[in-house]
């Protein structure tokens, strides 16, 4: 009981070097998400529509995909952006823009499939009633999508939701390195190994009440967006 | 009333659909002509649905050919100019995750008129006046064919086609339904649709349209259609007689 009692002092008093940690933890996560909807819904919904040889294979990719480790992404990306890789001139190895091309790699399969899966349903409803309408194509996939929008908030949900709570890649190309790419789950992680169990109670209940809040909010949104749009 | 159709008349010649195996029409060779509504009847499988989506061009014939005031057209995307004057109402309207209105408003789309008071005359040909704010999807399920027929009216066709509009409808929405049709064909709209209810068939059509297994069984003037019926699955389906 004595780690939690102090995990809530610690938290309570805002603590700076906490709160930069969650700061940074949220940057990261919600940048990586929001690179991932870029690509992912795209893409998920130019799967969802056309038709050509070898699309069920990149289906089965990627929901394979979904299911990828986070170290080996970590790997992947390490390997790519460390000094003799092909993109080690950038020099983003151990900095959090190397965090987020590490969650985004994590994330966007799951975006993509999520959203895949979404427009294909909403199109199987929607077709004849667009040809009839003939409407464009690019039309079409605005359309899909927009009218997807709410299921669509699930797959983002769903991809903050593995961003937030990873730790394999982010340590990997990260580095945990105080106070410039320390987030939660590296500093949950390093502190528990330290036996600092306050610090890493506390930074546990700030994730998970980030996590809450996000979903809640999201819930919310979608909800009302439901009542109003239908 | 609208410009007279240029379109019509509408002509299958031996129009054949087979999918999988299965001939869904058998060479029908019917002609649409301006006027009254024309009703296809016809138990389920008779190929009423597919031959308004021929109509369309959402479904491709096997073989024979469509002409529209002697003209070969295809319904692709070339030939929007033509598909425009074509609209449809299915029997299971998908409704867009949006306001009734938006509905219409997106069937408007590259329409320069003023798209709010169209909107609102649409909504007003079909009884919706005051739902335009209404989610579409939250209508019940005669106000959505009635949204539906709206946002198919929108683009001002030359030729409606309906697919059972009033199946699974009751009384006061099947008259609702029954209403617009007749005052859209006043209009000057030709309206081709199918029912399964004969005596909608008596109320609404000049002309009537029985297919059987895919064929065009009898094609007639709603009149002579139902008083004197030349083909045995006429006369059998009039008596109200299973036919399969």
């Amino acid at each position: 009981m004595a780690g939690e009692t102090s995990a809530f002092q610690l938290v309570l008093a805002g603590d700076p070097g906490l709160y930069a940690i969650v700061w940074l933890s949220l940057v990261v996560s919600l940048s990586a998400v929001a690179c991932a909807a870029l690509i992912g819904v795209p893409f998920g919904a130019w799967l969802a529509l056309t038709r050509f040889p070898g699309r069920e294979g990149i289906i089965v990719v990627l929901n394979a995909l979904m299911g990828l480790p986070p170290v080996v992404a970590g790997l992947a990306i390490y390997l790519l952006l460390s000094r003799s890789g092909p993109l080690g001139s950038f020099g983003l190895l151990f900095t959090p823009q190397a965090m987020v091309i590490a969650q985004t790699l994590l994330v966007t399969p799951i975006i993509a499939a999520l959203a895949r899966q979404t427009v294909e349903d909403l199109w199987a409803e929607y077709r004849d009633e667009l040809a009839a309408l003939d409407v464009r194509p690019f039309r079409r996939v605005a359309t899909l999508v927009w009218d997807a929008r709410f299921s669509l908030v699930t797959a983002l949900l769903a991809g903050f939701g593995r961003a937030a709570a990873e730790v394999g890649a982010i340590i990997i190309v990260g580095g945990n390195i105080d106070g410039f790419t320390r987030t939660m789950t590296t500093a949950i992680a390093l502190e528990t190994s330290k036996g600092d169990l306050p610090l890493a109670i506390g930074l546990g209940m700030v994730l998970m009440a980030i996590v809450i809040a996000i979903n809640a909010l999201a819930w919310g949104a979608r909800r009302a967006g439901e009542h109003y749009a239908g | 009333m609208r410009a007279p159709v240029t379109d019509l008349p509408l002509v299958f010649e031996q129009a054949n659909v087979i999918a999988g195996g299965v001939t869904i029409l058998d060479h029908v060779s019917l002609t649409l002509s301006a006027g009254p509504p024309t009703v296809l009847i016809g138990p389920n499988g008779a190929g009423k649905t597919t031959l308004l989506r021929v109509a369309m061009g959402l479904t491709p014939l096997s073989s024979g050919r469509i002409t529209w005031n002697g003209q070969e057209r295809s319904g692709s995307g070339s030939d929007s100019a033509s598909k425009a004057r074509r609209a449809i109402v299915f029997q299971r309207p998908a409704m867009l995750r949006r306001s009734a209105a938006a509905n219409i408003d997106y069937a408007l789309a590259g329409v320069s008129a003023p798209r709010a008071q169209r909107i609102d005359e649409l909504l007003a040909l079909v009884g919706l006046s005051g739902l335009g704010s209404r989610p579409a999807r939250r209508l019940s399920g005669g106000e959505q064919q009635r949204l539906a027929l709206a946002r198919a009216l929108a683009r001002d066709p030359a030729i409606l086609f309906l697919d059972e509009p009033t199946a699974s409808l009751d009384p006061a929405a099947t008259k609702a339904i029954e209403d617009i049709v007749r005052a859209v064909a006043a209009r000057g709209v030709k309206v081709v649709m199918s029912t399964h209810d004969l005596g909608q068939a008596k109320r609404l059509a000049g002309d009537v349209v029985l297919l059987h297994r895919g064929r065009l069984a009898e094609h007639g003037p709603t009149p002579a259609f139902f008083d004197t019926p030349r083909s045995d699955e006429a006369r059998q389906f009039i008596a109200g007689e299973l036919l399969v």
